[in-house]
């Protein structure tokens, strides 16, 4: 009888390597992309060398007057003399150690969740949830523990850009979760219609209206007596305004999973909360990763909105500074540095969130 | 209705025990929409028994063991499972599902759990087993399908009828009175098939009560202690294989059985 000898496997055909084979590939390979990539050259030789003269090489680097500016090229001079109102506002700067410890405290929780053999991640995110919030807030407004008060309308800079950022994300991904398993159960037509009413009222207004009417409009409905925080207002507004986002990427993430892994959740009998707990929201939300972070990028750039309520974050408080008369003329230095922690931030979240898709891959894709 | 209940449950007395209805459903319909897709459907499954049953596309088969564990509703007659009538109650519905496995044509794996986890997964959290001894008894459930060795993989690493067999651990890990499988080998290549099969066979030698959508004929004979053939959202005939295969009592039967098993 005959025996079927299969063929043995063979090296890939060479294809072209090395730095120049490259080049030819990717590059060079038709006139075409040829001609792009000589277009492109050039205006990069346009752009950058001016740039690079302008932000490092004629830059200004110390000084503490408007008059050490040789106004040759940037003068970070005034960022320098700004930094400290660039990063915590008008918060005491005796106090500001109570901000730097906030942020620690939030790095020491969060690090070791990122350790794998690290064993207590459960009570440790616990802890973040429940402990954390707790803590900021004494640490941060004060006036218990023997801390001194600090108002929130000193709060500012990249410190105020954080807390609204943060609350608002902390707070935007679980209520636009809910948001979107409620508009989604069809068998409780009345919570549908609610959540869908909400969702549809606050993704159809702006943010700016939202911020407006927090701050503007909602004291005129209230007793005359009773006020809330500016910030607090704020903070629910953003909130709530980008829960309605979250929702609708979330309620994308839950289409996306088969017919198929309900039923089986089902019929092993892990009833509603626990399939969605433990079976659909874990894969719902890693499809929808990539939109996540996109609103969460989103919601980091709107928080440069409170400014025109009279909350001075980031953006803010460069404004402010660049309307201080010994320091006229020098708001692009600033522009460029708000874009440069801008983008820092963002890209840092868009990187994580690329580690995080990688991570929860498991698999062929069916 | 013109069921030939001939032989029935009592033929196979000695495989069963007739007297103890693990299942019973009585005067069973349902509708989707106007569409009337079960229609009296009358159907008693003694402890330990299994059933094979086949018919045509949308003949009904896969919506009957659906309303079994309620995937699907069934909006007149009685559904009663082990003693438990399913009705709108959750919790009675949540009772029925423990008891009762279900495997089905696309396996239905959880992609972002490893094997070990899917298995322990409904234990753990249903059973409020420890986490430990579910796993210890998943493992022993993964053996008897032999694939202990694929425990800590992805279902997306499996071959088809990996996952099917993984399926088929997992139900088992509830330890359910009752097996449901909704045409377990439809979607498997052919050298998958028996694998699966196997597993199928070993089962219903343990004594459990098994319900199995399928065409696969040579099982049907090996293990079912009778065969339902439905059609058109009704019981058409219903008898134990050997009858069923070699002398149907219905046209219809004849014809459904000259078409899958002269091809």
């Amino acid at each position: 009888m005959a025996t079927f000898r299969p063929h043995a496997d063979l090296p890939p055909p060479a294809t072209s390597s090395g730095a120049l084979g490259w080049v030819r590939q990717n590059l060079f390979d038709s006139p075409v992309n040829g001609a792009m990539t000589l277009l492109a050259l050039y205006l990069l030789y346009l752009a950058v060398p001016p740039l690079v003269d302008w932000a490092l090489i004629k830059a200004d680097w110390s000084g503490s007057r408007s008059e050490d500016c040789s106004k040759a090229g940037a003068c970070w001079v005034f960022i320098g003399v700004r930094l400290n109102q660039f990063l915590y506002g008008f918060y005491p700067v005796a106090e500001q150690w109570r901000v730097n410890l906030t942020i620690a405290l939030l790095v020491a929780f969060v690090l070791p969740l990122f350790i794998k053999r690290f064993v207590l991640k459960q009570w440790l995110g616990a802890a973040l949830l429940v402990v954390y919030p707790i803590v900021a807030y004494h640490l941060l407004v004060g006036g218990s523990f023997g801390l001194v008060h600090v108002e929130t309308s000193k709060w500012g800079g990249l410190f105020l850009t954080l807390v609204i950022a943060v609350v608002g994300m902390v707070a935007a991904l679980p209520l636009g979760i809910l948001l979107a398993l409620g508009r989604r159960a069809e068998n409780m037509p009345v919570l549908k219609a609610l959540c869908v009413a909400f969702i549809e009222l606050w993704r159809g207004v702006p943010l700016i209206t939202v911020l407006f009417m927090s701050s503007v409009m909602l004291p005129f409905f209230l007793p005359e007596d009773m006020s809330f925080d500016k910030l607090l207002r704020a903070l629910i507004g953003v909130a709530l305004f980008e829960s309605a986002y979250m929702a609708e990427v979330v309620r994308g993430g839950l289409q996306g999973i088969p017919k198929g892994q309900y039923e089986a959740a089902d019929a092993l009998g892990l009833g509603y909360w626990r399939a969605t707990v433990l079976v659909i929201l874990p894969q719902a939300l890693k499809l929808v990763i990539p939109g996540i972070v996109n609103t969460f990028i989103a919601l980091f750039k709107d928080t440069s909105l409170v400014l025109i309520i009279g909350l001075f974050d980031l953006l803010g408080s460069i404004q402010a500074a660049n309307s201080d008369t010994n320091w006229l003329g020098f708001s692009i230095e600033g522009y460029v540095f708000a874009a440069c922690v801008y983008w820092v931030f963002c890209f840092g979240m868009s990187r994580y969130s690329q580690w995080l898709e990688a991570k929860l891959h498991t698999g062929h894709k069916r | 209705m013109t069921t030939a209940q001939a032989t029935g449950s009592a033929a196979t007395a000695g495989a069963a025990d007739a007297g103890a209805a693990m299942i019973e459903l009585q005067g069973v319909h349902k509708w989707y929409g106007k569409f009337h897709v079960l229609k009296d459907i009358n159907l008693r499954v003694g402890k330990g028994e299994r059933i094979v049953i086949c018919g045509p596309s949308g003949s009904g088969k896969s919506t009957m063991i659906r309303c079994i564990n309620r995937l699907e509703e069934h909006q007149r007659g009685r559904i009663v499972i082990d003693g438990v009538e399913l009705t709108g109650d959750v919790k009675n519905i949540e009772k029925v599902r423990r008891e009762v496995g279900m495997v089905f044509q696309h396996f239905n794996l959880f992609p972002h759990l490893t094997i070990l986890e899917n298995c322990a997964l409904a234990p753990m959290w249903v059973r409020k087993t420890p986490r430990k001894r579910a796993e210890e008894e998943a493992m022993q459930y993964l053996e008897r399908v032999r694939i202990p060795e694929q425990a800590l993989k992805y279902p997306g690493q499996l071959s088809g009828g990996q996952q099917q067999r993984v399926a088929i651990a997992r139900s088992l890990c509830m330890c359910p009175k009752v097996m449901l499988f909704d045409e377990p080998t439809s979607a498997l290549d052919p050298e998958m098939i028996k694998e699966v099969l196997d597993v199928m066979v070993g089962l219903a030698e343990s004594g459990m009560t098994m319900l199995c959508v399928t065409h696969e004929m040579g099982f049907a004979k090996t293990v079912a202690d009778r065969v339902i053939f439905m059609d058109g959202g009704e019981i058409i005939e219903e008898n134990d294989p050997e009858a069923f295969f070699s002398n149907p009592q219905q046209d219809r039967t004849k014809l459904f059985l000259s078409q899958i098993l002269n091809h």
